[in-house]
């Protein structure tokens, strides 16, 4: 079954999830190692050029072994060198690992490359892409040889919290079993997506705006019913905010006391 | 479990940022040796940030810690259950002479079917020329080749000045470059369960067989053998031990008589495909300035006696060297070519236990 994640259990019983990058994420890379190479080629052979002035053969033999040499050694050196990126993929934030999540092998990233001369046939990848597209881990056929897969790079950034909630009383905390009640229900995404409707409040239009939290409002009514008190009068932006202040900061010191 | 995310992340953060800064210390020098306190620690930190992972995980409103606390544990674990060797250094006489030669003798099988396979093409190649000559247009894909070889071979002996002067190292350039990309190319179709390879080698052969035939009916041997054996010596077997590379990753892929998982068993054959196509590209740099310094020049500027001399030493030279050197009792000691038994063992029970449903 194809899936975005691939699921990784160690020996200690936990699992971790890497993040599988797509054909199109991969292609994009490509381009922009594509360039890398072009650029690379072209000093190569401002300086083969210099030399071609002492020995024109000798000179048009080191530009096809060094267009050849850039050519399959751009990826090989990049990857063992920037830990699985080349500058495209880390450009895009993706990166090759292994298939068990252990450490890439030098002869993986050989293999991996060596293959691209099967993956890009006939053309612009089309095979790799076509494989990778159909592929349970999105693998190209270098991937499938090498036992390497690639993963998005997660980008570690925590909301500020403080900026978006400071200073608002939140009705929802004057029913604390309701608002555990409330964490429990809610899953990560859902979490995630009222956040992030909260962070990017402003880049909305306005009538956007308006029926984006009413609909989140009323999805999250639908979890946990809250008294009316709590809840009339205060409109379906601030009733958002009151739920991420919920879902993401726990229990208040006062309130944990009560709990206990 | 509901948790305080706060005073989870406030405790939490100085084991996991002590683990980053291990971890990008250890990718970033991959020869890098820790101590056992170094050893002890860097697990400790490891099993605290996955123990902070398994809670984080009921924890439904922290998706980027959960991501940041997942991506510091993939990192850790598989630098601490990686099992195989790590070469310290790279040797290159050694590799060439020992492990390169090694490695081929044990995948022998798959070189003889590599050969038997090109066989069938020469076969196939020579009996076409001889029956339908006209089928030569179609057969040879290089123009000079499909002249009248009489002919041919009249007018290279009669030139009498270097036609390829000031030329040469380009030449041989383009044939290094393109042979290897043909090699790898071979090596690469195994992944077609080696149906790509064997259309390779067939090609190939049918080839080397329809040029040999033609050249031979035209009452032309010694020249043929004289053009042929210097860098074809060394260049047909290169191709050969590529598509020998490429049936070890086609059996690999069909895993036929064993019951090791699919990627253990591409793991098992990673290292030694990577020797071989390197052997390969070593043996392709050699048959290039072979054939652009010396096989092009034919009778008066070099006897035919010279060249296939000097083609059958090589020979000899090759044969003993993949058949001969680094055999037991040679004083080189072997490196593991990349995984033993023991490796395999642990690493197949890994997969086995993941894949495994509880």
């Amino acid at each position: 079954m194809k899936t975005s994640t691939l699921l990784i259990r160690t020996p200690e019983g936990i699992v971790f999830a890497q993040l599988l990058a797509g054909p199109v994420s991969r292609f994009l890379a490509w381009l922009v190692d594509l360039c890398c190479i072009v650029v690379i080629n072209m000093i190569v052979n401002l300086l083969i050029g210099l030399l071609a002035v002492l020995n024109p053969d000798f000179a048009q033999g080191l530009y096809m072994i060094g267009f050849f040499v850039i050519g399959v050694g751009y990826g090989i050196v990049c990857e063992w060198a920037m830990r699985g990126q080349t500058i495209g993929k880390k450009a895009f934030r993706l990166r090759v690992v292994d298939v068990e999540g252990l450490r890439l092998q030098f002869n993986q990233i050989v293999t991996r490359n060596l293959l691209r001369f099967v993956d890009s046939l006939p053309a612009f990848y089309f095979v790799g892409g076509l494989v990778c597209w159909f592929s349970p881990k999105c693998q190209r056929l270098g991937d499938i040889a090498a036992n390497t897969i690639v993963v998005r790079v997660p980008k570690i950034s925590e909301p500020d919290l403080d900026q978006l909630l400071a200073g608002k009383f939140n009705s929802l905390r004057q029913h604390p079993h309701l608002a555990a009640r409330l964490r429990q229900q809610v899953s990560s995404s859902e979490a995630s997506v009222a956040l992030a409707a909260l962070v990017r409040r402003d880049e909305f239009d306005p009538v956007a705006r308006v029926e984006l939290f009413s609909e989140l409002a009323s999805h999250f009514h639908a979890k946990v019913a809250f008294p009316a008190e709590a809840t009339d009068g205060v409109a379906d932006e601030q009733f958002i905010r009151n739920v991420v202040d919920v879902i993401f900061r726990g229990r208040p010191k006062d309130e944990t006391k009560m709990a206990t | 479990m509901i948790i305080d995310l706060q005073k989870f992340a406030a405790a939490g953060r100085p084991t996991w940022t002590e683990l980053e800064r291990w971890l990008d210390r250890l990718e970033d020098k991959h020869r890098d040796r820790m101590t056992l306190d170094e050893l002890q620690r860097f697990h400790r930190l490891y099993e605290r940030t996955a123990a902070d992972l398994a809670r984080i995980a009921t924890f439904s409103a922290e998706p980027e810690t959960r991501r940041y606390l997942e991506n510091l544990v993939a990192r850790a674990y598989g630098e601490i259950h990686e099992t195989r060797e790590k070469r310290a250094r790279i040797q290159p006489l050694t590799w060439f002479f020992q492990t390169f030669p090694q490695t081929f003798r044990k995948h022998a099988r798959q070189f003889y079917l590599s050969v038997t396979i090109t066989l069938i093409g020469c076969l196939f190649g020579g009996f076409a020329i001889a029956y339908d000559p006209g089928s030569k247009s179609v057969l040879l894909p290089f123009e000079h080749l499909q002249g009248d070889p009489a002919k041919r071979v009249a007018k290279e002996e009669a030139v009498a000045r270097d036609e390829l002067r000031g030329a040469k190292t380009g030449f041989s350039a383009f044939l290094m470059t393109h042979n290897t990309q043909v090699s790898v190319f071979t090596l690469g179709l195994g992944i077609t369960w080696g149906v790509g390879t064997a259309i390779m080698l067939f090609y190939n052969g049918i080839i080397l067989g329809a040029i040999s035939v033609d050249y031979i009916h035209a009452g032309q041997t010694k020249f043929l053998l004289g053009w042929l054996l210097p860098h074809g010596v060394i260049e047909i077997p290169a191709i050969l031990i590529a598509g020998q590379a490429g049936l070890v990753l086609a059996l690999a892929m069909i895993g036929w008589g064993t019951r090791i998982p699919f990627g253990a068993r591409l793991r098992k054959v990673s290292g030694d495909l990577m020797t071989l196509i390197f052997g390969v590209a070593i043996m392709l740099v050699w048959a290039g300035l072979v054939e652009a310094f010396f096989s092009q020049y034919h009778e008066p500027i070099l006897p035919y006696e010279l060249k296939i001399g000097f083609g059958v030493c090589e020979l000899i030279l090759l044969v003993l060297f993949l058949s001969k050197s680094g055999k037991k009792g040679s004083k080189f000691q072997v490196p593991s070519s990349g995984m033993d038994k023991g490796n395999l063992e642990a690493q197949t029970t890994r997969h086995l236990e993941r894949e495994t449903p509880n």
